[in-house]
Formats: structure tokens, sequence, C-alpha cells
């Protein structure tokens, strides 16, 4: 335990950890002192002077040590001459801190006036109006007047572009440096910076395409006016019209805890829609931040296309029908298809769709399957990380390993949680066929070839070289694993070597400890934990069916799913929110809700089961995925709960052992957090939301339930291995792809770019192309023109295929590639 | 051709002076290196620098806004910057800097039209108590020019303007 | 008297190396290294009472006794920054007597442990770090420089490093972060360099004229060096004279010269028919000293200056007569910290632009009053708020210039008119 010191603040006694400074000190007894480029995220830099407080000290005689007395007995108390800075003073013993004193207040005011001296006061048109502390700080300490002349102010061009994503008014920007701050420190991608010096010094960046980061739009929620906006919600909205709605991010398995901001409003036809997505703190998840897809990518929702009413195939078309005819429909046709109906759905479905989907398919006898390509989610359900884990608690003396994932590009929180654990001194080992961008905050990066993904495992658990030593005599380790490079049967293998490693070296059972998968759905540790696995040939599968039942997934989009050749085709009914080519194919679609619109909870990569609130109303005739589930099993008398999803999540908690004791209401508890943020002085911590609707539970993995755990054997290798004078076309994932949600966010359009593949420069050479240039890719079958792009860390003979961008490869496979 | 290639030796030496992990030490020096050809640092110079020394552009860029000495526009061949500030300014410095401004036809941070002469007004130089005085920028270094008149100062432009035409 | 720094003066050619070592150049670093430990260094520095010369006036010993031994390595940098206005010292002695700087530098740097010490000079004198690297690689040849000097364990690399146009890269904080290669603004303070400095090692920062001393102290001991100056000012001081004076230059003199000595007997006295007003003894950082007899008899040292209202700051000695007017001088002062605020901080930052808008409104538009007194306020509302000392420096001639010298300010007023 460190050391505490006691000192008083405005009257009031408080006690706190050595080294604690003073603004936090104070915010621990809710008194507010003043700040703009103190954050609590970052380095103290003190240098907007804004939160200037007196100090004293107890005067200690230098002769004997002791602490001076008045007469009085109460400690003698020495004032410094100056005012202090609360973000960068250390608190100490006895200390003495006045923040509301004549003094203390002179100074801010002092600091707003010069602050204002430059400022354009155009708080009318600015967004940041109504949660602006330097608009409720001039409310408090502003002068009545202004004594500096208009004129004399210093004018820039308003709304720079920084980018497609953010926008920079010059005048606005009091710089405080967060934002620049917070690329440096926190997110370790300096792409902006100041230029110039003294009052003429503004932001700037030169990186193409401008402020390239995925994280950009955290600096429009820290930055403390409205300097830096998001380019989707800049003028679209006043603070106080908004309602805010807590809810889970839907595009990774992280599970960033997040706000929809809403509003109801004319140009959107009377709509209630999505202004904005703001992270809502959760400091075992995502902490204040959320990366750009999860905040750009929600247009989605309001997309005019969005499907509305049932609709059923009549020859050639699909034609509306009552959701009565729909229902019953399916339910004939699941009914008359019996053992053979086939369930698909994919982890973007909340955990009570999924449970209501598997009762569906257990109670006709017939099969339940995940979509996707990416195995090992049932050795999660076994030794995955334990209850009570939490990456910001990992540091020295703890070990990492990600392997087979480009975390930056498939789970952007976890790789800022990762890079700061390696920063804090936990030992990063990054295992991957190329060069990511984790490589640079990794202890040791292992640069494996396609193909030895589970011999590298193996070698780890040997521990015959530093490395594996490090792993195995860390005090706690967790094992990030992935399927870059690798397909269903692949990554299912590469997660067995890992679980036995994680065994071996006894870094199972307990918190910070266990196996995370790097899925590509939100919910798809959900669907494990609720039974649903993949299967390796999908084809196969749906040719064999009587009747096919799709949720949430669109498997001929994607070119998972054909009907050229298939002789008999089963009844196909696709529940969906958005038209999608597996619907156009459907000869039924049941129009669903966007998650926005309905509650539910999903379970995330760390298996922490959290809760999503309705912040849209339903659209159109649109229903949730579980009623219109148990809606079709009633007909079937099945006995499926339809009452609300809570209904739902009580049944589930009592049928599936890791769910055992979980509630809504538990899910939605909450504890006070560090840093407090948003308590009515939002400039503390940004805008980002206090969490008042819940920070979720963890799951208890079997190993931490002391069951015995039976884990498969580790076999042969994971995938193949380029051969010569072939092209091994390999699957990688990146974090803006062409999926169809993605590709309504026009505003991501140029940071997704246009299908492409990456190749070693001397095999572009081979091939006669170089960076940028045209190619066409064949994959079975299907060919597609890429741009080509080189990186000398990939193996020659490999090709990397992005997933989602319109070309089908999701597994290792011959492929060709040719210059157009 | 980048720096390192033009300048393989300087870039070395430069290098060579900090401590290899602290190497964006460098990045003041490599940028004089950089300004040497043009007299000014173009983009492709500012991102060499930043490859050299695994910074970003953008981090390189604000070195260089920073810094008064370093340009990221083209002007005259020689920056003739004259301090006028408080020492300087009380033995006659604002008033040798009009003359020479009505000598050379050009306001202060104008070029002369043969792109020779960029004039300047800067900051205290330390040389206080050799007044008027300038010194020239050049992409070569710098040079201080004391105890000046302006008809020193013409001869020493008319001298500057003949050594370039013969290398020319 | 003999010169102890500016030993160019008497010895012209003492930037040669072998004329150097002939008048006992490199015998103080020589008997540092080999008959000395590092503590007895420190201590004789600390003996010696020299003093920081780059303007604060801190215990040069004392400072090097603070560096922490429990974090290596340790820097040694010499701050050649030499950017106030009105001071022009450094330079002198880096031009002329170079090698007694690095001799200064290289005991320095045994004192501390320090095994690599830098020269940040201003970006202005590039022919001087030009010059400075052939003296170190002389140095280097000759053996005072490089591995295991004198056959001892102790070895030390000098290099010089060309800032590029900041006069705040002279706050020792800002000249380790512009080392680093960063935008020269300053840190927080604390911790100081010697806990936390260049790469966040211990380091010392000490200006030119302080380290240059130190070869003499050595040499012939603490005692040897008390015998000039004050009994709390010990030592010599080079004065930077400038302004309406006959003869400006440096002048090496004892401290506790007064100004009266040093402006009429060695700097000429002023021109013919004028009479001195005020004195600006730190450069343009400086209050101005209204010149009085009491204060032109006033011993220049660390602790008297204050006495008449202004610190000994650098000892940059800027000399107004009674054909100049205050509000022009304090319209330059505004205006050259205005140009040089970082703009780390909002105090300064916006508080010197204001200023400047003010001056510029009271000299060339139709000022007023109640803007002179508003340019006071500012000035005022500034001091005690900003990050370093810079924008503190700013307020000084401000403020003591309005104090000090209404009248001027009330012309400037009522003569000024919109251009
Ligand atoms: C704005 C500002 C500018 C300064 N400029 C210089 C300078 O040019 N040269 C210098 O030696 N010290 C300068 N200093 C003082 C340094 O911060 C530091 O105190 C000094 O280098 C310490 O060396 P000393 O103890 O030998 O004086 C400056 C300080 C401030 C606040
Ligand atoms: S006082 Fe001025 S120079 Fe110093 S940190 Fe503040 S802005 Fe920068
Ligand atoms: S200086 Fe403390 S918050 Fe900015």
């Amino acid at each position: 335990m460190s050391k505490t010191v006691t000192l008083t603040i405005d009257g009031k006694q408080v006690t706190v950890p050595e080294g604690t400074l003073i603004v936090d000190a104070a915010k621990k007894i809710g008194v507010d002192i003043p700040v703009f480029c103190y954050h609590p995220k970052m380095q103290p830099v003190g240098m907007c002077r804004m939160c200037l407080v007196e100090v004293g000290r107890p005067v200690v005689d230098r002769a004997t040590g002791q602490v001076v007395k008045n007469e009085d007995g109460t400690p003698q108390i020495r004032f410094a001459p100056n005012l202090m800075t609360a973000c960068t003073t250390p608190v100490s013993e006895g200390m003495v801190v006045l923040t509301e004193s004549e003094k203390a207040h002179d100074g801010h005011r002092a600091i707003i006036e010069f602050l204002l001296t430059s400022h354009p006061l155009d708080c009318p048109i600015c967004d940041k109006g109504g949660e602006c502390p330097l608009q409720e700080l001039t409310m408090r300490h502003g002068p009545p007047q202004g004594r500096f002349p208009y004129e004399d102010k210093i004018h820039f061009e308003k709304h720079f572009p920084l980018g497609e994503l953010i926008y920079l008014d010059r005048e606005r920007c009091i710089l405080c440096g967060r934002c620049i701050r917070y690329q440096a420190e926190i997110v370790g991608e300096p792409v902006i910076g100041f230029y110039q010096r003294g009052r003429a010094t503004e932001i700037v960046t030169y990186s193409d395409p401008g402020f390239d980061s995925y994280f950009s739009g955290n600096t429009t929620d820290i930055c403390p006016v409205g300097a830096l906006t998001t380019a989707d919600f800049r003028f679209g909205a006043r603070a106080w019209e908004l309602k805010a709605e807590a809810s889970i991010c839907a595009q990774c398995p992280v599970g960033c805890n997040i706000v929809f901001n809403t509003r109801r409003e004319a140009k959107s036809g009377g709509r209630v829609v999505i202004k904005r997505v703001m992270p809502r703190q959760n400091e075992e998840v995502n902490e204040l931040w959320i990366c750009d897809k999860g905040r750009f990518v929600h247009h989605y929702t309001h997309s005019a296309e969005r499907l509305s009413r049932p609709l059923m195939r009549k020859g050639e078309t699909l034609q509306p029908v009552s959701w009565e005819d729909a229902l019953r429909t399916a339910a004939e046709k699941f009914e008359a298809a019996g053992k053979e109906v086939l369930v698909l759905a994919s982890g973007r479905l909340s955990n009570e769709d999924l449970f209501n989907l598997k009762a569906l398919a257990d109670g006709l006898g017939g099969r339940a399957v995940l979509y996707g390509d990416m195995g090992g989610g049932d050795l999660t359900t076994l030794v995955g990380v334990g209850q009570g884990t939490n990456l910001a608690t990992l540091g020295a003396g703890d070990a990492i390993l990600v392997i087979a994932s480009d975390l930056q590009e498939e789970a952007p929180i976890w790789w800022l949680r990762v890079k700061q654990a390696a920063e804090r001194g936990a030992t990063l080992i990054v295992a991957n066929p190329r060069a990511t961008k984790l490589d640079t905050y990794a202890s040791f990066v292992i640069r494996y070839a396609n193909g030895d993904e589970v011999q590298t495992v193996l070698n780890l658990a040997k521990k015959t070289d530093k490395i594996g030593q490090a792993f195995a005599e860390a005090e706690n380790a967790v094992v990030f694993f992935g399927s870059e490079g690798l397909g269903l049967e692949g990554s299912q293998r590469l997660a067995v070597a890992c679980a036995h490693l994680l065994r071996e070296t006894g870094h199972v059972g307990k918190p910070n400890n266990g196996l995370i998968g790097v899925w590509q759905r939100a919910n798809d540790q959900g669907a494990w934990e609720l039974g649903f696995e993949p299967v390796a040939d999908l084809q196969a599968a749906f040719e064999q069916a009587g009747a096919v039942y799709i949720v949430g997934a669109d498997p001929f989009g994607d070119g998972r799913l054909t009907l050229d050749g298939v002789k008999e085709r089963p009844f196909l009914v696709v529940q969906e929110i958005l038209p999608t080519p597996t619907t156009e194919v459907a000869d039924l679609v049941l129009p669903a809700q966007a998650y926005a619109e309905r509650e539910g909870t999903y379970v995330s990569g760390e298996r922490r089961v959290q809760r999503f609130y309705a912040a849209l109303p339903p659209y159109g005739e649109a229903r949730p995925d579980f009623a219109i589930t148990a809606a079709i099993g009633k007909r079937l008398g099945l006995d499926l709960e339809d009452g609300s999803a809570e209904k739902v999540f009580e049944r589930l908690a009592v049928t599936q052992p890791a769910f055992e004791n979980l509630t809504y209401a538990r899910l939605a508890e909450v504890r006070e957090q560090w840093p407090i943020v948003g308590r009515g002085d939002l400039y503390y911590g940004g805008t980002a939301y206090e969490n008042r609707r819940g920070l979720g539970v963890q799951l208890v993995p079997a190993a931490q339930r002391e069951e015995p755990v039976t884990l498969p054997e580790v076999q042969g290798e994971a995938g193949p291995r380029p051969e010569e004078d072939e092209w091994l076309g390999v699957p990688v994932t990146r974090l803006l792809d062409r999926g169809t949600t993605v590709l309504l966010s026009t505003l991501l359009h140029r940071r997704i770019g246009e299908p492409f593949v990456v190749v070693h420069p001397m095999a572009a050479e081979r091939l006669s192309l170089a960076e940028g240039q045209k190619a066409r890719l064949t994959v079975n079958g299907a060919s597609a023109e890429v741009t080509v792009r080189v990186d000398e860390t990939v193996s020659a003979g490999v090709v990397l295929v992005p997933r989602s961008m319109g070309l089908p490869l999701y597994e290792p496979m011959k492929v060709s590639l040719k210059a157009l | 051709m980048s720096l390192a290639e033009k300048y393989p030796q300087e870039v070395e030496r430069i290098l060579a002076k900090y401590p290899p992990e602290h190497k964006r030490s460098a990045v003041m020096p490599l940028l004089y290196l950089a300004q040497r050809e043009e007299g000014y640092i173009t983009k492709a110079a500012m991102q060499d620098v930043a490859q050299l020394l695994e910074m970003t552009e953008t981090e390189v860029a604000a070195i260089i806004g920073f810094y008064t000495l370093y340009h990221d526009k083209k002007e005259g061949k020689y920056r003739m910057q004259v301090c006028t500030d408080l020492p300087c300014a009380l033995r006659g410095a604002d008033q040798f800097l009009e003359e020479l401004c009505e000598n050379l036809g050009i306001q202060v941070g104008e070029t002369t039209a043969d792109g020779l002469i960029t004039l300047e007004e800067v900051k205290c130089l330390a040389a206080c108590d050799k007044a008027p005085m300038f010194q020239l920028q050049s992409g070569e270094g710098i040079e201080y020019y004391e105890n000046m008149t302006v008809d020193k100062t013409m001869e020493l432009i008319e001298a500057l303007r003949k050594a370039g035409k013969e290398v020319e | 008297m003999a010169y102890i720094l500016l030993r160019h003066r008497e010895i012209p050619d003492i930037h040669e190396i072998d004329v150097y070592e002939k008048h006992g150049g490199f015998a103080a670093l020589k008997k540092a290294v080999t008959e000395m430990t590092p503590e007895q260094v420190t201590e004789e520095v600390k003996a010696s009472g020299l003093r920081g010369r780059g303007g604060a006036g801190f215990p040069t010993g004392l400072k090097w006794s603070f560096m922490d031994k429990n974090n290596w390595p340790h820097y040694v940098v010499a701050n050649a920054d030499e950017s106030e206005p009105g001071t022009f010292k450094d330079r002198e002695i880096m031009e002329r007597n170079p090698f007694q700087f690095l001799e200064g530098v290289a005991i320095a740097s045994y004192a501390v442990g320090a095994n690599r010490a830098y020269i940040y000079l201003r970006g202005e004198f590039w022919p001087i770090a030009h010059f400075l690297d052939e003296k170190i690689a002389e140095m280097e040849k000759a053996g005072y420089l490089g591995e295991r000097l004198f056959g001892t364990d102790y070895s030390l690399h000098i290099y010089t490093h060309l800032g590029a146009g900041a006069y705040i890269c002279g706050e020792e904080t800002a000249l380790l972060e512009s080392l680093e290669g960063k935008r020269g603004q300053p840190r927080i303070r604390p911790p100081f360099p010697p806990s936390y400095g260049l790469y966040g090692k211990p380091t010392v920062v000490n200006n030119v004229e302080t380290l240059t001393n130190v070869p003499y102290i050595i040499a012939n001991g603490a005692q040897a060096y008390r015998q000039f100056g004050t009994e709390k000012s010990p030592g010599v001081k080079i004065f930077s004279l400038s302004g309406c004076v006959n003869r400006p230059g440096n002048y090496e003199l004892p401290l506790g010269t007064t100004f009266r000595e040093l402006i009429f007997e060695h700097g000429g006295g002023i021109p013919e028919g004028r009479n001195i007003k005020a004195i600006m003894p730190a450069g343009a950082s400086s209050s101005f000293i209204v010149a009085t007899d009491e204060a032109l008899d006033t011993p220049m040292d660390y602790e008297s200056v204050p006495n008449v209202g202004a610190q000994l700051g650098s000892a940059s000695v800027i000399v107004i007569d009674d054909s100049v007017s205050m509000d022009w001088v304090v319209e330059k002062t505004i205006h050259f910290f205005q140009h040089e605020s970082c703009g780390k901080c909002t105090p300064c930052r916006e508080g010197t632009y204001w200023m400047r808008k003010l001056i510029e409104r009271i000299r060339h538009a139709d000022g007023t009053e109640e803007e002179v007194a508003l340019l006071k306020d500012v000035a005022m509302q500034i001091r005690g708020k900003c990050l370093c000392a810079l924008g503190e420096f700013s307020t000084m001639a401000v403020v003591s210039g309005i104090e000090r010298f209404a009248p001027d300010f009330e012309k400037a007023v009522a003569t000024s008119s919109p251009e």
C-alpha cells in the first residue's frame, strides 16, 4: 500500500495517496478546480494556468524539524507568494489549499479574460455550446465586459478540415494541447501537432489522409471548447436538445460502452435519429475512448433503405405481406422441414435473440450454426479470461501474447489497452506473419511463416527460449488469438494450442489470465456461450437443409453461399434490417429492429455481459429478432419467451450455467470510477458520459468454476504454406471494410478505399506491378480488380486479401494474381 | 535523392552526436542540412528527415514552425536579417533599416527583384555594441556584419550579386 | 587588473591550443581529474561562492551537488543561447577564449560524473559552433577530451548543438526540450534538471560565463577567487554595456562595481549634452532603474541592485538617455517578448499580444489615459501566473516604465494620433 497524505482543501480534510495532484484530491471531495489543459488520463503540463490556487504549507523549524505551531496550537501555514497550478502540484502533508479565495478567483478571472481575448465568442453557432467549460467558466469568472477590442483579434479561416472526419476552428482553439497530447501520449500516433509559436500557434496535420488515426474522434470529446468537431455532428444539433441512451458498440468484440445521442428532427422526416455516438465511461473496457468506426458508422441506422415490412416471394419479386401471413408461412415451412431446419445466425445478434433461435432449432431437432469463419469459442468458454479481469491492471511482471491478429485493425480499443499495458511494463509478445502497428510496443516480435501458427505456440510452451520463459514466468498472462491468415479450422487449432499453453503455464481460471478471441463480430463470444458453432462447409449445410432461417447475416453478399448449381433449393427465410443480396434471394423476409431500437445484451471478447438499451423508436413494422423467433416458435407449439428481452434473459440465466445468477438489474449496477467525469462539470474528462446504466458482469469460465476442463488434443498445422510458383491468398481483417453498414456511412469512404491486396515488394516486381497499380485477383473462380500494395514484411508467395472487401476469401487458399 | 544519399558523411556525423536511442535530437541539425540546398525546407526534405528519425511529418513540421531560422517557403538566396531590437535601435538600427529599404526599393519582408536578398527584421543577435548590424542567412549558414552603414551594405550586396553571377 | 575571463584581451592568440597551454591552460582540468575527487571539485566551486551568470544567480557548486546519484547517466549542458537583448558576453568568450570555456565544461562534467556534455548555442552562432567543433577536435587530439583522460577511467565527449532562433531556448528546461528534438517550450518545474534533465536524466545546465570561471577556481583555489567581488557576490562578472554610451562593449569587473564606474569610467560616459535617464541592468527583462545619483552609486551585485528596483540578472546594462522616450522603449520590449513568447501558457501568450496591441494604440493611434492604465493592469495580471519567467520578464519594463516615467506616457497619449 502506498503512503497517504492528509490535507485541507477549502476547509475540508481529505486523505489521498502520496503523489496525488491537488486537482484530483479536490475532485474526490467534490471541489471542482477549473482546468483546461489538464486531463486525468494524461501527464500534467500546467500550460493553460486555469487551475491556479493558493497553496500553503506548514512551517517547519529548520533546526528541530518540527512544525511550528500558532498560539492556539494549530500549525503555522505559510502560503506561497504566487498562485500555483493545482494540476501539477502534488499534495503534501498538512497542505492547505484555497480554491475560492479572493486571490484564487483573481487568478481564474485573469486566465479566462486572457483566453477570451482571442476567442471568437461565437457560442450561438458552436457545437460545444451548452457543454463547454469555457462557456461555463466565463459565466462564473468572466469579466462582465470585454476590455479587449474585437477588431484586435486575430482571425483565421474557420472550419479547417484536418481530414474528412475532424474539423478545426482555429479561432476557438485555446491551445491547451489536449488533442495533440492525446495522440502522442495515449495513442502513440502523433499525427497532429502545433505549428508556429506564441499567439500564432495553430494545430496542423501533415499526415495523408489528414489526421490519420483510428482514434481521432476522441480528441473532439476531450477538446474543452468547440475547436475540434466531427464532420458529421458539426452544426448538427445543440447539446441540450439531445437525448442520451446507453448502449454498447456493436462493431467489434471489445464492447465499448457508448451513448447514442438522439433527436427528433424535421429534416429526418420527423423521425428520431442518432446525431452522434459518445463514449460512456467503463474503466475496465474502454475507459473514456471509442474508435472512429464506432463513432462514425451509425449512419446506417437511418438509411432510407431499411426494411420496414415483411416481404414474401411472388415469382420473381418480393411483395409486402402482413406479419400474420409471414409468421404463419415461416412456421409452416419450418414444421415441414423438421430436423432439416438450418438456423444460420451471426454474432451481430444479442444473446436474447440467439437464445430463442437456438431454442427454436433445438425444438425442431434442427441445426443452429454460427455464421463466421473463426473457431475457438468453445475454448474461451473453458479457459477464457477469469472474472475480474481488467487489462488496465496488467503491467510489470505480466505477459500478453497477441497471435494471428492485427489488433489495431480488429479491435482498436484492445490495441490501445495492450499498448498501455506494455508501456506499464508488461511483457508483450506479438506473433504474426507480418508486421503490425503493435510491434512497436512489443518486448518480443515473433514473425512466423504462414502455416506455423500452432508450432509457434508449441515452441513457446517448451520454454526453451527467453520468450517462452517470460510467458511462463509471468504473474498473469493473457492470450489474444485471432484469425489473420487462417480459416475456421486453422483458428480452431490455434485456439487449442493457446489453451494448452495457458493451462500448462498456470494461466487459467483466475482474473487477468486466460484466452481472448479476437472475433469478427460484437457477440460472437455470446453465440459460442449459447451453443452456436460455425461449420466448415456452409454450402453443403445449406443444400442439405429443408428450410433455412438466416438471421443477421449476408452469406450471399459475402460470397459464402450461392444458388448456382443448387438443384433443390431449401425454403429461405431471412431476418434482416437492410436489404442485402441474401434478402434478394429469400422466399420470406422478416424486418428486424436495429439493435439501437431495442434492448438486449452482448458478451464481449473478455466475456463481459453488457446491456444495451433502446435509443430509437422502432422502425416501421420491424420487430426485435427474439420476438419474431418466439412468434414463429409459438406457432410451432414451442414455448419461447416473447415478453421482453429481460424475460428472455431470465430464462437464459437459469438454463446456461455460465450465466448463473445474472439479471438485468445486476448488469445495470455501477460503481464510482476514477477519473470522475461528466457530473455537471463537463470539462474534466471531456464530454464522455458517466456510466449510469451498468458496468456489466464478466462470465465465469469453466476453469474458474473449478469444473474439470478437458481440452482437445493439439493438432498439426493450422494452415497450408505457399507452394512454389503459386500464390497463397490469406485473409486479413481491416477495421474499415466494405460491409453493408460501413459502406452506408459515406463519411468513411475515403478511409475504406478500394479493394486491395498486399504482397511483398519483390513479388510485386515479379508481376511487374508497383504500389498503387491495378491487378486482377481470382479466388475460387470469382475474380475482381484490386489495387496492389506492398509490404516488405509479407512472406514471398503470400497475398493478403482483406475480408469483407468484396473478395470472397475466408481461409488460406490458392489464388491467382495478374497485372491488368 | 534523399538527405542520407546526398550528404552521407554529414548525416552520419550528426547522428553520432546523440545517444542512438535519442536520435530525435538530430532533428535540428538535420533540418539545417535539409535547408542547405534550397534555402528552405521542401516537403520532400521534411519527409526525409521524418523517415530518418522515425518521426511523423507533423512532428517535423512542428519543429520547423517553432524556430525562426527554419523556413518553409522559398525566398531570396540571402536573408538579410537586421536587428532592430532595443540596444541596436538605441544606436540607430531603425533608421538604418529604413534607409536600406529605400536603397533596395523593397519593404521589410520583401525580396529584391533578382531574388538575391530578402530583407527581414529580427530580434537581438548578441551584437548590441556593434550596431547597426545584421546577419546574412543562406542555405550555407549564417554570417554577422557589424558596425554597418548603408553604403557598406550596398557594396556587400553588389559583391554578392557579382559572386552569384560568376558562379553561374 | 589581470583578466580572469576575457584573457584574450591580454593574450590575443589564446584560442590557439599551444598558446592556451603555455599560459597554464588545462592545468586545472588535469588537476581536477588526476588529483581531486568529483566531490572535492564541487566543494571547491561551492567554497568559491560562484553564482550562475545566466541570470538567476544560483550558487553553482550547490547546483552540482543536487545531481541525483541514483540515476545515471548524468549530463552537462552549457547554455550558450545568449539571447537576452543587450547580452553579448558569452559570444566574446567563445569566439576569443574558447579553450577556457571548454575546460570549464570538462571540469564541470568531471565534477558531476558526466561522460557527455552538450553546448547549446543559439542558431545565429553558427560560425561559433563550427569554431568550437574545431577546438573540441584539437582538445581530443591533445588528450584533453575523449576516452580515459590523463590515464584515468574518466572519459568525456563534448558536442555542440545549434538552436534555430528562439529566445525561450535560453530557459534551461526549454533548452533541454529543444536539445531532445522538440519544440523549445519550458517544462513544469519541479523537477529541476539536476533530478530530471536531458532525456529525463540528471543534468547540470550552466551558463557559458559561469563555466569559464571554473578553471580559475580550480587552478587557484576558492579563496583566490573570493578576493574579487563582495562577500555574497564574489568574483568577477562581464558586464555587457550597450545603448546610449560612448564605448559600448564587454567589461570584466569585480561584482560590486558601481553603475557609475561602469558607465562613466569604462564606458566613456554618454554622448555630449545628454543626461542619463534610465538603466536596464538585466537587458530587456529588466525593470527600469531611474538614474538618480543614488542609483548610479549602487554596486552591481545580486544583493544591491534590488534596492533600486531591479535585478542584476545577466548584467546586460542598457543605458538610456534623455533623448529617448520611455514609451518607445516599452514598445520595443513588448515587441520582443510578444515575438518570443513560446505560446505554451495562456497569460504570456495572450497577455504579451494584448500588451502589444495596447502600446501600439497608445503610441500610434488615438490612445487614451485609460489604455495606459489598462496596459499596466494587463501586465500586473500576467505577473505571478506564468509557466516560466519569460512571461514575468515581459512585464518588467511595462510596469516600471509606466510607474516611474509616467510623463512620457502622458505625452504619448497626448500626441499620438491615428496613422
Ligand atoms: C526566458 C529565459 C531566458 C534565458 N536565457 C538564458 C540565456 O540566454 N543564457 C543563459 O545562460 N541563461 C538563460 N536563462 C537562465 C537559464 O534558465 C538558467 O538559469 C541558466 O542557464 C543556468 O545557468 P547558471 O546557473 O550558470 O546561470 C534564461 C532564463 C529564462 C527564464
Ligand atoms: S511564460 Fe511565455 S515563454 Fe514561458 S511558458 Fe509561458 S508562454 Fe512560454
Ligand atoms: S494549467 Fe492546470 S489545468 Fe491547465
